[in-house]
């Protein structure tokens, strides 16, 4: 399909860019908020000519997507929080087994069945892995509706050039809301680099097997080392993050999502009335994380304030990486809070303020 | 010379490593010969499962994927969308199969996914030492049911084709056994005509092969098979619990 400039809900501009990306099979199970994907690929994926499967369950859509990736299709399921617990396991196989898909967490608030309030708390289950074992997903985190679908085209891209998934970690905002996109024109996805791997018809070639189990001895350190080479590279490659304002700002906000939409506001209102300057650094990927460029921040001896839905998980990823050499501050909602402009403001100012890092939240104030 | 007996061509080089009197490789080797029989070799395609069966993909000759305890059912059902013409079985154990992976079992029974699942029913967790299975019967002592299984504290043993037999999406539903010749025999026809009602696009299609444990039962293996006939054999009745092939209304002449 052409470039269209669209007026589009998150959720569906999410499958909308998943069609046009290639992805030609998607399993998924309702949750809210991110029903309306669902929903959209359910109308959508047969016009395309694609498999939808409304599965019995989160656990039985993630393995009916390792199947299909283990077929070689562009393969996608979504969620939210409760969801994308139950497909870590599977989440973990298509790790070790090395196979690409994309998917979406709408995040809700947690912890347990929490709320559907938006919340960026599944931040270290995003960027851990969050399943058992050693491996990691490309983590990328949207902030816009236009983001949502330049991303998740990256997504497939990036998912496919490391045999590895990848991620969007949205929240209920930015799934619900609407917005004008531009929506690409259609890739023709190419599965010809996947013949050296994909399950289909052996006649003519050596068979392919696909396996996550590695028991002789040794087998899985080397198999595992060798993914680590590979997250060294996309650490190298990959990292993305959006700068604002940052150079001459006294404190400079990191975060990301939906809470880095009213950061930048609050970086406008700020210099507008002509009080603190402030800057903000907004990571595009959360995994690999926007470590050097963090760390430049400290070397500058700018002050830090991380604004996040969640309870300092952000917080740990930036102070690691400033590695105690800038003063690292936090103001943090969680369980469906939202930061203010204001908020965020008045927390800059405690922030210049206090030799020490200050720990800021509004809903005990 | 004319050759009438040889490996088949869909079983690999490797040998087995199963138990002495384990059932499985003699699954496998049923399930290569139905394979070849019906000369579809190339477009088969495995999946493997967790337990003493987890290694089944290296005993074929094409391609294979391990999937996660009890998703089998849903990971074939993910390759058979994207490549529907080729032929996809899973191999599964009972803890596999009928406790952890009961949603997908039924689940893809129900949408007549035209996938072939292999049950091997040997009632006991082999692979991790002998503790009770969803398939143990009553009295039966394992080790997590040191003083035998009790119904009122235990359940009762799950009979699988009972279960799914009411499935509209079943097409061919079969238990056999692989204790004697006959058995053995009849477990073949049974896979062919499962996959063959794979073939003909009729839906899904389960074989649940009643098989001895003689590790996990503490038996000999010539016991266990004695064992099979009369304990297990009264609790899980074999024949043909469904065959959508003979229920089609036939013309009338």
């Amino acid at each position: 399909m052409a470039e269209e400039r669209l007026l589009m809900k998150g959720n569906e501009a999410i499958g909308e860019a998943a069609l046009r990306a290639g992805c030609r099979f998607y399993a998924g199970y309702p949750i809210t908020p991110q029903n309306e994907l669902t929903e959209y690929m359910s109308r959508r994926m047969p016009e395309e000519g694609g498999t939808f499967i409304q599965a019995e369950s989160e656990i039985a859509a993630i393995n009916m997507v390792y199947g299909a990736s283990a077929a070689g299709a562009r393969t996608m399921t979504s969620s939210s929080g409760p969801g994308i617990s139950l497909k870590q396991e599977g989440i973990s196989y298509l790790c070790g087994s090395e196979l690409p898909c994309f998917y979406a967490n709408i995040v809700r608030g947690g912890p347990g069945l929490g709320n559907i309030a938006p919340a960026q708390s599944d931040y270290f289950q995003s960027t851990r892995g969050g399943g058992h074992g050693d491996y990691r997903v490309v983590v990328f985190a949207p902030s816009t509706v236009q983001e949502l679908v330049d991303l998740t085209i990256l997504g497939f891209e990036v998912a496919d050039r490391y045999n590895n998934p990848s991620m969007i970690l949205g929240d209920g905002i930015l799934g619900q809301m609407m917005e004008p996109v531009v929506m690409r024109e259609s890739v023709t996805y190419d599965p010809s680099g996947k013949t050296g791997w994909a399950l289909g018809n052996s006649e003519g070639r050596e068979r392919h097997m696909i396996t996550s189990v590695r028991l002789a001895p040794g087998t899985l350190e080397r198999h595992n080392v060798h993914l680590r080479k590979k997250y060294l590279e996309i650490e190298a490659k990959e990292v993305r993050y959006e700068l604002y304002e940052v150079d001459d700002a006294d404190v400079v906000i990191i975060a990301y999502g939906t809470a880095a939409r009213v950061a930048k506001s609050a970086v406008t209102a700020a210099r507008e009335k002509g009080g603190i300057k402030l800057g903000l650094l907004r990571p595009i990927t959360l995994w690999p994380f926007p470590t050097d460029a963090i760390a430049d921040l400290a070397k500058n001896k700018q002050d830090i304030l991380v604004a996040e839905m969640s309870f300092g998980q952000l917080y740990e990823d930036v102070r690691l990486s400033v590695c105690g050499k800038a003063k690292v501050s936090l103001l943090a909602h969680t369980g469906g809070g939202l930061p203010t402009e204001d908020e965020i403001i008045e927390a800059a100012g405690k922030c210049v303020a206090s030799s020490e890092p200050v720990e800021i939240y509004p809903v005990l104030e | 010379m004319e050759k009438v007996f040889g490996k088949p061509e869909s079983l690999s080089d490797r040998p087995f490593t199963y138990c002495p009197g384990c059932a499985h490789s003699l699954v496998h080797r049923l399930t290569a010969e139905a394979i070849d029989d019906l000369g579809v070799m190339p477009r088969c395609i495995g999946v493997a499962s967790v337990g003493c069966s987890v290694f089944s993909d290296l005993y074929f000759n094409f391609d294979f994927i391990q999937a996660a305890h009890g998703r089998a059912p849903a990971v074939a059902t993910g390759i058979k969308r994207v490549k529907p013409d080729c032929v996809l079985f899973t191999h599964q154990g009972d803890g596999d199969l009928a406790s952890i992976g009961t949603a997908e079992l039924i689940h893809s029974a129900n949408r007549g996914e035209k996938i072939t699942i292999i049950f091997v029913n040997n009632a006991i967790y082999g692979m991790t030492g002998g503790q009770m299975a969803p398939t143990t019967l009553i009295g039966m002592k394992t080790t997590t049911s040191p003083l035998g299984r009790q119904a009122e504290v235990q359940g009762y043993p799950l009979r699988v084709c009972e279960l799914i037999r009411e499935l509209k999406g079943v097409a061919y539903l079969e238990r056999t056994a692989v204790n004697n010749p006959q058995n053995v025999l009849k477990t073949k026809r049974a896979l062919k005509k499962a996959f063959q009602a794979q073939l003909d696009g009729l839906g899904f299609s389960l074989v649940e092969v009643v098989s001895q444990c003689p590790t996990g039962w503490g038996m000999l293996p010539a016991d266990s098979l004695e064992w099979l006939e009369k304990e297990m054999g009264a609790y899980f009745p074999l024949g043909v619990f469904k065959d959508a092939k003979a229920e089609e209304p036939q013309e009338v002449a």
